[in-house]
């Protein structure tokens, strides 16, 4: 399916408030497809698409290549799920926007088990909680460590335990 | 399912089982309580294949659980990425998957690329695609290696190292590096292919067949091999899928998905081969042995690409390997998500641009990382003996899990 | 009393008077014979190991010690001298320091059963080859002992491993060895040396002496698929015994770092190495002994006698040595749960089939 056309299934199923679409204006075909993203507005309803997105015999989006997360140095933070449908091999990005306050979305571990240490990883480096999650530790990171490395304004401790953090 | 998976979920289900035991009135019930233990594997242990720990549950020698524990190789690639002009990342993708740095560069050029829109001439396409087959078959070539030894044969480690080492002299001879490269610029190349290269890659076609059929007299058809690693580990075809499992490690469950057949990138689409999947032959589709033999057959049909290149390389063509690489690099406002297939599979750059010369964000879709998740479903309920096998198969680099 | 006790206790009788003393260092000579040889075979053992492993893998192994690198097990066991000698702080400190001598004492005790020529053996027993099986069990001790004493966890599911997977191949390697006593009527390694005599036609392999009374003459070749079995299960056998692989599970290094002697530094891991190589020598002379003509020469009379038997003896040995370092390096592993199922349901079944059919034979040509 064409991705306008994934979007109009979805806007028809959920209302058309539940998103907008970014268009990449790109040269090249292959950014357009993967540089063009949906951004969902009220992360609540996440879930419940994902599930969609998944179980929906004409969508059947059933791996998730990759979670990631964006810290726009606005004071927000993004996370950004790259999905693609093995069956009928077309691919969505889906992104959620939050204020760094509130940087919570539903975890989708449920959905795609891929998500697990994903999320894991998007809450260790950028400090995003995921709501759900059965094992929300950090992964790469000690889980004493300050902070969370990937923020724009993240700055390093100057002593961990008591060592010097060479420079 | 296997026998041995079966008798050891039911003889662990034996000893958790809450239904009252009769006995006889002088044991007393208490002595006959057993414990769960603790086998703490790694950071430092042969087979865990660099610093992975993982922390093993055991009843007896039957795995009930595993928690792996990575970060011990830990360096941030990605706030790395943030700070330095797309450029100067480059020698930091060299050091994510260090098994396999070209496949890497590869990816990561691959992928700005796009972002930029850039057309790089055929002759450097030729050159990047010749050279990412051959470290597809270098880094194949340790997968099996030490698959093997983590089985108990050390013989054919050394027999793939011989291999590998005309792979690594090849690369010496264009780029003067061994293991980390920064050969593939993006829109160009560091150095252009060394004269010699083209003649000993075709003794290496000759001499790698040669490997191949020895490696599976040797090892592949070994019957102690195949009964070791034959239905341990299985992998389910929808749970490779949900859970992110690429490469090698999905072909293995039959499912036919090849990120250079399925949404090519360079010239792949030039050349003709099969893409290996797993079979029911030996063992059943998704276990440990399959993602050896998938790998095996890899190593074959990227000879017969490496085959295919040799017959059409543009011998003639005198183009400077650097004439497309911009002077200033700075791509426009937008983010893309480029993937490759690496040897451990699918190798994703989500790069964020700000329409500066440093990137905004890059996350990289590391495919070891994706394997290694799954490495706790594919190991519950078999022995300590299982585990190594099969934590050998997923063939991980932790220079990649842990970026 | 051997020709060269013999020997021995008159040149010694020269430099002590009271005959008592005498027979005491005497003795104490004649039994330091074997452990000279362990040794000595233990440095070649050890380079015949690094050598035929890196012909196996097409490398050239040790060069630099020495011409051809022959002096590199002199400096192996030189660097394990000087190693420092840890004991972990939670282990049993006696038994962990016992460990290793029980496993030397254990291989050092089974050679003086060995017949090395007509002219030396240690104690000549009439239940010789009894004797050596039970010497091996305390390999096993040693085994335990270490696996209990390093309180690792590693060493303790390897301890285990080894202990199971030891007694239960006692079994086949103990029937193939009936198989062979219930021919020949005696557990005395020197009688069956003796019965052997004359040539390669005479070996029990081939199904034993053809000239002597009483074993049917040259009848006795339907013995031969009976001790063709019976030689399998003991080689296979002595490879599990030994550790070696493909069962070599007690001591796994990709899933048990190195099994029992994990925590073994220094000396102390030394003895066990030591031990490991003495008992690869005692399965593979006895296996020789019992099949292979023991010191006899394979060409009859041609090449024979006292001083000859030592190099046949060792050559047969050593050829069993070759054969399984050559497995070694060729073959993978065997899971745990493998192991025990070739010996309950492989090696045991055909076992017992063997001594059958050789009991039925030897009553039917006798």
């Amino acid at each position: 399916m064409e991705q306008l056309g994934i979007i109009e299934r979805l806007q028809s199923a959920f209302g058309e408030t539940l998103g907008v679409w970014h268009a990449s204006n790109s040269e090249s075909a292959y950014a357009r497809r993967m540089g063009s993203f949906f951004q969902v507005s009220d992360p609540a309803r996440l879930l419940e698409l994902a599930f969609f997105l998944r179980d929906e015999p004409a969508l059947a989006f059933d791996s998730l290549l990759l979670l990631s997360s964006v810290d726009h140095g606005d004071g927000s933070l993004s996370v950004v799920y790259h999905l693609e449908s093995t069956v009928y091999r077309h691919q969505i990005v889906l992104k959620i926007t939050r204020p760094m306050a509130q940087a919570r979305v539903p975890s989708v571990t449920s959905v795609w088990s891929h998500a697990n240490w994903q999320e894991r990883e998007a809450w260790d480096m950028m400090g995003i909680r995921f709501e759900g999650h059965p094992d929300h530790r950090r992964i790469l990171l000690e889980e004493d460590y300050p902070g969370h490395p990937l923020r724009k304004y993240f700055k390093e401790p100057d002593f961990y335990h008591g060592m010097k953090v060479p420079n | 399912m296997p026998e041995i998976l079966e008798r050891n979920i039911h003889s662990h289900s034996l000893l958790h089982a809450s239904a009252p035991v009769h006995l006889p009135d002088r044991v007393e019930p208490k002595r006959l309580h057993t414990e769960e233990m603790v086998l703490n594997i790694g950071p430092q242990h042969p087979s865990t294949h660099g610093v992975l720990r993982l922390e093993v549950v055991l009843d007896g020698e039957v795995v009930v659980d595993v928690i792996p524990h990575i970060g011990y190789l830990h360096r941030c690639f990605e706030k790395h990425a943030e700070n330095l002009t797309y450029p100067q990342v480059l020698p930091y993708v060299d050091r994510m998957d260090y098994i396999a740095a070209m496949s890497g560069e590869h990816g990561y050029v691959t992928a700005v690329e796009r972002l930029l829109y850039i057309e790089v001439p055929e002759k450097v396409e030729y050159i990047r695609v010749l050279f990412a087959e051959l470290q597809r078959i270098a880094s194949h070539l340790i997968a099996i290696g030490t698959f093997g030894m983590d089985s108990g044969a050390f013989t054919p480690f050394l027999y793939c190292f011989r291999d590998r080492e005309t792979i690594l002299e090849m690369f010496e001879k264009t780029c003067g590096a061994r293991f980390l490269y920064n050969y593939m610029w993006v829109g160009g190349l560091s150095h252009d292919l060394h004269p010699d290269v083209l003649p000993m890659c075709r003794d290496f076609l000759k001499k790698s067949r040669a490997t191949h059929q020895e490696i599976n007299d040797l090892l592949t058809f070994n019957h102690i091999f195949v009964e070791r690693t034959a239905g341990i580990g299985v992998l389910d075809r929808e749970v490779a899928i949900n859970g992110g499992a690429s490469g090698p490690m999905l072909r293995s469950c039959g499912v036919k998905w090849d990120i250079r057949k399925d949404d090519p990138y360079s010239i792949y689409d030039r050349f003709e081969w099969e893409v290996a999947i797993g079979s029911s032959d030996r063992g059943e589709p998704g276990d440990s042995f399959n993602r050896h033999w998938v790998r095996m057959q890899e190593w074959e049909q990227s000879l017969n690409i490496i085959e295919q290149i040799l017959e059409q390389f543009p011998r003639q063509d005198a183009t400077d390997v650097q004439s497309a690489i911009p002077k200033r690099l700075k791509p426009p406002e937008g983010e893309i998500y480029s993937r490759t297939e690496t040897p451990r599979g699918e190798l994703g750059y989500y790069i964020v641009s700000n329409g500066d010369v440093k990137p905004w964000r890059v996350k990289v879709r590391s495919p070891a990382f994706s394997n290694l998740s799954l490495l706790p479903l594919l190991s519950r309920g078999y022995l300590v003996a299982d585990l190594i096998v099969i934590l050998g198969s997923i063939d991980i680099v932790l220079g990649e899990v842990d970026r | 009393m051997t020709a060269i006790y013999q020997a021995l206790y008159e040149f010694i009788s020269r430099f002590f008077s009271p005959s008592i003393i005498t027979l005491v260092v005497t003795t104490l000579v004649y039994a330091a014979i074997p452990l000279v040889f362990i040794l000595v075979y233990g440095l070649v053992a050890i380079l015949g190991e690094m050598k035929i492993s890196a012909w196996l893998q097409d490398r050239l192994g040790p060069m630099r010690t020495g011409p051809k690198g022959i002096l590199q097990p002199i400096a192996d066991i030189l660097k394990l001298l000087q190693k420092e000698d840890t004991t972990p702080r939670a282990a049993d400190r006696p038994l962990y320091r016992l460990a290793p001598w029980v496993a030397f004492i254990g291989s050092y005790a089974a050679f003086a059963a060995l017949p090395f020529s007509v002219a030396y053996i240690g104690a000549r027993l009439n239940t010789g080859i009894f004797y050596i099986l039970s010497m091996g069990s305390l390999v096993v001790v040693s085994i335990l002992l270490a696996g209990w004493g390093s309180d690792n966890k590693y060493s303790m599911i390897g301890a285990m491993r080894s202990v199971a997977q030891i007694i239960s191949y006692e079994i086949p390697v103990a029937l193939a060895v009936i198989t062979v006593v219930v021919i020949a009527g005696s557990m005395d390694l020197q009688t069956i040396t003796d019965l052997q005599a004359g040539g390669i036609n005479n070996w029990f392999l081939l199904g034993g002496p053809k000239h002597l009374e009483g074993f049917g003459g040259s009848t006795n070749f339907v013995l031969v698929p009976v001790m063709l079995v019976a030689f399998a299960i003991y080689f296979i056998g002595s490879l599990a015994e030994t550790n070696r692989v493909p069962f070599d599970v007690p001591e796994a290094e990709s899933e048990l770092v190195a099994g029992y002697h994990t925590e073994y530094s220094g000396m102390k891991f030394a003895l066990f190495f030591l031990s490991e190589y003495a008992s690869m020598f005692a399965v593979g002379s006895v296996a020789s002994i019992l099949f292979l003509g023991g010191w006899q020469s394979p060409l009859g009379d041609t090449m024979n006698g006292p001083a000859m038997g030592f190099l046949w003896f060792i050559l047969k040995g050593l050829s069993f040595v070759f054969a399984q370092i050559w497995i070694r390096w060729t073959l993978p592993r065997f899971r745990v749960d493998q192991v025990m199922r070739i010996c309950w349901k492989v090696l045991i079944p055909f076992g017992l089939t063997a001594v059958a059919a050789a009991s039925v034979i030897a009553v039917a040509i006798q």
